[in-house]
């Protein structure tokens, strides 16, 4: 062709033969089949395997259990959705507040960082059983007695938290210059960070919410503990009924179900961020 | 009448003495140029301006009142009359260039979006920057972004308007676009304090030039005498640097 010739400084692209293009592919296949055959082999040729079989991965009994399970996950699920929203949202409170300056301002400023300090550093299994038993208990009129509530609420304030440090860090992240020319522009300090700052430093640490995200959605399981029917509190009344250990193995597959395509969600968008990155670099 | 006088500004960087005693008077209309080595205090002088940062002693006037007076608590009132463009440009890569224009007429000073818009459009096209409103900072070359940079300094219409090194980073085509405009904007009256390291703009463009060294203006006189016949051996010392590094 014409136009290869005009270019002969581009190397002649390389024509796989058919055996480089399959033999590497099937050696993969080969080396994986073996290895994972013969741990395969390994496992269920163990004396024990019918029994575990039995108690962990009886199709029948995850079939029976399905329905409880499946309904108890969606109350996971919603109370994640809900109490995301919460936390990107109490959390950019709290990482606003943290950044505020001035004197005046020194009480908001110190009320976020003893928060931040405190519910960093306590077990959410903690919190979990302080809120979702220990404020029904009160019977405080006008408040919510639903452990449900008070759990979720319990999930929001601890990992707000973390959820403010991350934003703080994406905030600082921000170049200097920013703030320099939002300043010399006569933006005030609320407008530097509503217009300036914040949407900066949201897109700067959207794959570590993503991943907070991610580890939210297993800890929701948390609230089973205070009696809520979620998942993992339906698959042990199903174990404790019929001492049969194959309903958690149903609810581990849906919650795996949910996470594995999150994660994967989340290193595509950290892939992305990263690819804008160096773009402004070059 | 002068637009700024700086009297006796001095400001530390922790034990550094980066300003040290400055005066320097402003007319308005008129254009005054700042050379010097690198870190003798150019920049921090303009901050100093605006209020970007804090001096330790002296006083800046605005058309006679001090910057640090109620008149000025408002940082607004300043930010709208002494507009400053940075080295490295600054815009705000999260949004287009026509927000970045008009961020600061239609949240500080209250410019309807459709105003706002409409001055921005024709700064835009002054500059030779239409057709790029609605494209993203990072999508432009460093020419383009210094003139979108210049452009929103301009969108508040100030009395004074800072340079920093602004043609640092253009393309050698571009500068004398840039200078042209800037000439175009002293012909309109605009007063402006101009940091540059290129020696040919500032002798093009200003009616004084001064010297600074170590924090302190050395020397100050207009152009056609402080480049031909430098008085003071730190001066000479500079400009016969900079002639021998072929930059005049
Ligand atoms: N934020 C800061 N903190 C501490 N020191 C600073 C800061 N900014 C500037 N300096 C110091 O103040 C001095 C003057 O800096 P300045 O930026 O004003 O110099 P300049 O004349 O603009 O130099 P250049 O030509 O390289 O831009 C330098 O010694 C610099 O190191
Ligand atoms: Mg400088």
């Amino acid at each position: 062709m014409s136009s290869e010739r005009s270019a002969p400084a581009l190397p002649a692209r390389q024509t796989l033969t058919f055996r480089e293009r399959y033999v590497p592919f099937l050696i993969s296949f080969v080396s994986v089949a073996i290895v994972f055959g013969g741990l395969w082999r390994v496992i269920t040729s163990a004396e024990h395997w019918p029994r575990i079989k039995l108690q962990f991965f009886n199709l029948e009994a995850i079939v029976a259990a399905f329905p409880n399970v499946l309904r108890g996950f969606g109350i996971n699920m919603t109370v994640w959705a809900i109490a995301l929203v919460a936390i990107s949202i109490w959390a950019l409170v709290l990482a606003v507040f943290r950044s505020l300056h001035g004197p005046w301002l020194a009480p908001i400023r110190l009320f976020s960082i003893i928060y931040i300090d405190l519910l960093r550093g306590l077990p959410s299994l903690l919190l979990v059983l302080l809120f979702g038993f220990g404020v029904p208990a009160l019977q405080i009129p006008g408040l919510p007695r639903s452990s449900l509530f008070w759990g979720g609420v319990a999930m929001v304030l601890g990992y707000s938290a973390y959820a403010a440090e991350v934003y703080r860090s994406g905030m600082e992240a921000v170049h200097d210059g920013q703030r320099a020319a939002a300043k010399a522009l006569g933006l005030s300090q609320w407008q530097t960070l509503r217009h300036a700052i914040v949407p900066q430093a949201v897109r700067n640490v959207l794959p570590a919410l993503l991943n907070l995200a991610v580890a939210l959605q297993k800890d929701v399981a948390l609230l089973s503990v205070i009696g809520v029917r979620d998942a993992v509190r339906e698959a042990q009344i199903y174990t404790a009924r019929t001492f049969n250990y194959s309903s958690l193995i149903a609810a581990a597959l849906l919650f795996l179900a949910a996470t594995i395509p999150m994660a994967r969600f989340t290193d595509y968008v950290a892939r992305k961020d990263q690819e804008r990155r160096l773009q402004r670099t070059v | 009448m002068d637009r700024i006088r700086i009297e006796n500004v001095t400001k530390y960087y922790g034990e550094n003495l980066v300003l040290d005693a400055v005066n320097l008077s402003v007319r308005e209309h008129e254009v005054v140029c700042l050379i010097g080595a690198s870190g003798s205090g150019k920049s921090t002088l303009l901050r100093c301006v605006n209020k970007l940062v804090p001096f330790d002693h002296g006083t800046i006037y605005l058309d006679g009142v001090s910057i640090a007076a109620d008149h000025f608590k408002n940082n607004n009132e300043l930010h709208k009359r002494v507009g400053i463009v940075f080295q490295a440009y600054n815009l705000f890569p999260h949004i287009n260039v026509l927000d970045n224009v008009t961020l600061a007429p239609r949240k500080v000073h209250g410019v309807t979006r459709a105003e706002a818009e409409r001055r921005a459009h024709e700064l835009l096209n002054m500059f030779g920057l239409e057709g790029y409103a609605r494209s993203y900072p990072e999508r432009l070359s460093g020419g383009q972004q210094q003139r979108v940079a210049i452009v929103r300094a301009l969108a508040t219409q100030p009395d004074v308007l800072m340079l920093d090194e602004v043609t640092a980073a253009l393309d050698p085509e571009l500068i004398g676009g840039v200078l042209k405009i800037i000439k175009d904007l002293k012909d309109k009256g605009m007063t402006m304090i101009i940091v540059t390291h290129e020696m040919g703009f500032a002798r093009d463009v200003a009616d004084r030039v001064c010297f600074l060294e170590g924090g302190r203006i050395l020397e100050e006189a207009p152009p056609d005498k402080l480049f031909a016949k430098p008085e003071n051996p730190r001066t000479q010392q500079f400009l016969q640097r900079i002639i021998e590094a072929g930059r005049l």
